[in-house]
């Protein structure tokens, strides 16, 4: 199904100042899919992210993207970092933003014009962030940068849209927000959606595969097949249990006092 | 007509070196406040201040032999810019360490290089022109240089404009789109040093960093985008130039009558005082506030 495949990573291994931060990382991507990526914090999922955006070398294995070997620069992957770099009194309106999200890696001046008006418009529009579109981007709260980067990321329409932890710090309202307008878009436009967050829960309603982080490897599936207590085990090296309360998940760690040691070495041993 | 007698004494539109001030300082009062808006977008005040310390020594070392002081402050100033990429002035460790070690010395060096320089020369005044720059005493013939020098910074900036504002929008996002961020950081602060080192010529050394930051710091107060943000920095930092060019001329006539305040007083005085209004205007940006929630969303989204 190699046709159908957007993006591959075919047994990555990553080491970082000879610490092993991802090892055996396989896991595909393809078209129109709403995926999440999660694990707890320092589990390796910026990293992940990282390699996906080309801005990481890999020790072992290879980035695929429609079966060819990652190139630099790669127009067919969109980008929403967790945090902006930028103080409020940037001279950057919202328009401004997403208008950069169509040329602004090239160089010269670019004199203005009606089309990319209305395609910033248009695209604003899409995302929910039309009514602040003369507004500071510093200005916004973090639930409405969000909104104007995912902009940024689909005006230069990617096939692929990432995003690092965009649900970190919003408030339950904006979280529902981002996330429908997310599903919307992958659903409406086949664009395929990778989402990093340490909490599945939000996402739960539409995720379509789930790729969790843990210990630097991951396991990969549908919601019903990882979030299962003998994976995450394997997968944490330590036991680990699943908790399911009206819909939601919890993965909690075994209970102090419990000889996690032999737990974990016994739970490599049947699983893996 | 005769009101004017007042505000602008007499002589002033006949003046050869007020022609070559007011050329000059046009020139690199818009460099310098569009470099500006820059640097303060990527939070380099600071940078943008060391190399004025490091440059003063370049134009005192220049002065001692006998150089063109803008070549010293252009040396120092790029040879700065270098080691500053190297040693990651962007960190706040860096920051710290290049505060208290480099540029203490680099001033150190200056006061030797200015000591020594008023003990082999007749010039007087010499660390007063290096220090805070004099704009009646350029020579004719280093005005080309100067202006080429501030196209050239003001061309490189407006080239690197977008990938600039990606860049400090998110380095990461920059990268991921292919953008080069170092070499398009390092080209920043080259165009920077060059900057600081012409503002050094007109109104000082020490005092450059004012023409370079006071506009753009205004500017981003009153405007709102990129391009509007530049125009304004570059009005005021023109209108601050211009204004003092002329009551430095009109001190001629105030006490100690027959020798007029320095240029560079009135210039930086004008754009702190501008800097100071734009705190004032009732329409004013209010200080940032703390991100709120956000407000439910509307209901078509949600």
């Amino acid at each position: 199904m190699t046709n159908d495949e957007l993006l591959r990573l075919d047994n990555i291994g990553v080491r970082l100042g000879g610490r092993e931060i991802l090892r055996d990382v396989s896991l595909t991507i393809r078209p129109g899919e709403f995926t999440g990526l999660i694990g707890p914090n320092g589990a390796g999922k910026t990293t992940l992210l990282r390699i996906m955006l080309g801005l990481q070398d890999v020790t072992r294995g290879s980035v695929l993207i429609d079966g060819a070997p990652r190139t630099p620069r790669d127009a067919s992957i969109g980008y929403v970092p967790q945090k902006l770099g930028i103080e409020p009194d940037t001279p950057l309106r919202v328009r401004d933003v997403v208008s950069l999200g169509v040329d602004g890696h090239k160089l010269g001046i670019r004199l203005p014009s009606r089309a990319r008006r209305e395609r910033v418009d248009d695209m604003l529009t899409a995302v929910g962030a039309r009514r602040f579109a003369d507004a500071r981007i510093g200005e916004l709260s973090g639930g409405e940068q969000q909104r104007v980067m995912i902009a940024h990321a689909l005006i230069g329409r990617p096939r692929l849209l990432l995003l690092d932890e965009p649900l970190a710090n919003l408030d339950i309202s904006s979280e529902q927000g981002i996330v429908s307008v997310l599903a919307r878009l992958a659903k409406a436009e086949g664009i395929a959606v990778l989402l990093s967050a340490h909490d599945m829960n939000p996402l739960m309603p539409v995720m379509d595969r789930i790729v969790y982080v843990a210990a630097g490897r991951v396991a990969t599936g549908t919601t019903e097949e990882v979030v299962q207590p003998e994976v995450l085990s394997r997968l944490y090296g330590q036991h680990v249990d699943v908790i399911r309360v009206h819909g939601r998940v919890l993965v909690v760690a075994a209970p102090e006092g419990t000889d996690v040691s032999e737990v974990a070495t016994a739970d490599v041993g049947v699983v893996g | 007509m005769t009101g004017l007698r007042y505000v602008i004494e007499p002589g002033f539109f006949t003046s050869g070196p007020v022609h070559i001030a007011l050329a000059v300082g046009t020139v690199i009062a818009v460099t310098s406040a569009v470099v500006g808006v820059f640097t303060v977008t990527r939070g380099q005040s600071f940078a943008g201040h060391s190399l004025a310390d490091i440059a003063t020594t370049g134009g005192s070392g220049a002065f001692l032999i006998g150089v063109n002081q803008f070549w010293g402050y252009l040396a120092f100033g790029a040879g700065a810019a270098a080691f500053m990429e190297m040693i990651g002035i962007q960190r706040r460790r860096g920051r710290d360490v290049a505060t208290g070690v480099v540029l203490g010395a680099a001033l150190g060096l200056a006061a030797l290089f200015l000591y020594l320089g008023t003990q082999y020369s007749t010039t007087t005044g010499a660390s007063f022109t290096i220090l805070f720059g004099s704009m009646f005493v350029l020579t004719p013939s280093t005005v080309p240089v100067l202006i080429t020098s501030a196209l050239i910074a003001l061309a490189t900036v407006l080239v690197l404009a977008r990938v600039l504002l990606l860049t400090s929008l998110s380095p990461d996002l920059a990268a991921a789109r292919g953008v080069p961020v170092r070499a398009v950081g390092m080209a920043y602060l080259m165009a920077l040093a060059v900057s600081v080192s012409l503002s050094a010529v007109i109104i000082g050394a020490v005092l450059s960093t004012a023409l370079l930051i006071g506009p753009a710091a205004t500017a981003l107060r009153l405007a709102k985008g990129p391009v509007q943000a530049a125009a304004v920095a570059a009005a005021i930092g023109v209108a601050a130039t211009w204004l003092g060019i002329l009551l430095a001329y009109d001190s001629y006539y105030w006490p100690p009558a027959g020798r007029g305040w320095p240029v560079s007083f009135f210039v930086v005085t004008l754009i702190t005082g501008g800097y100071l209004i734009s705190y004032l205007r009732p329409g004013g940006r209010p200080a940032p506030v703390p991100a709120e929630p956000e407000h439910a969303c509307s209901v078509a989204l949600c």
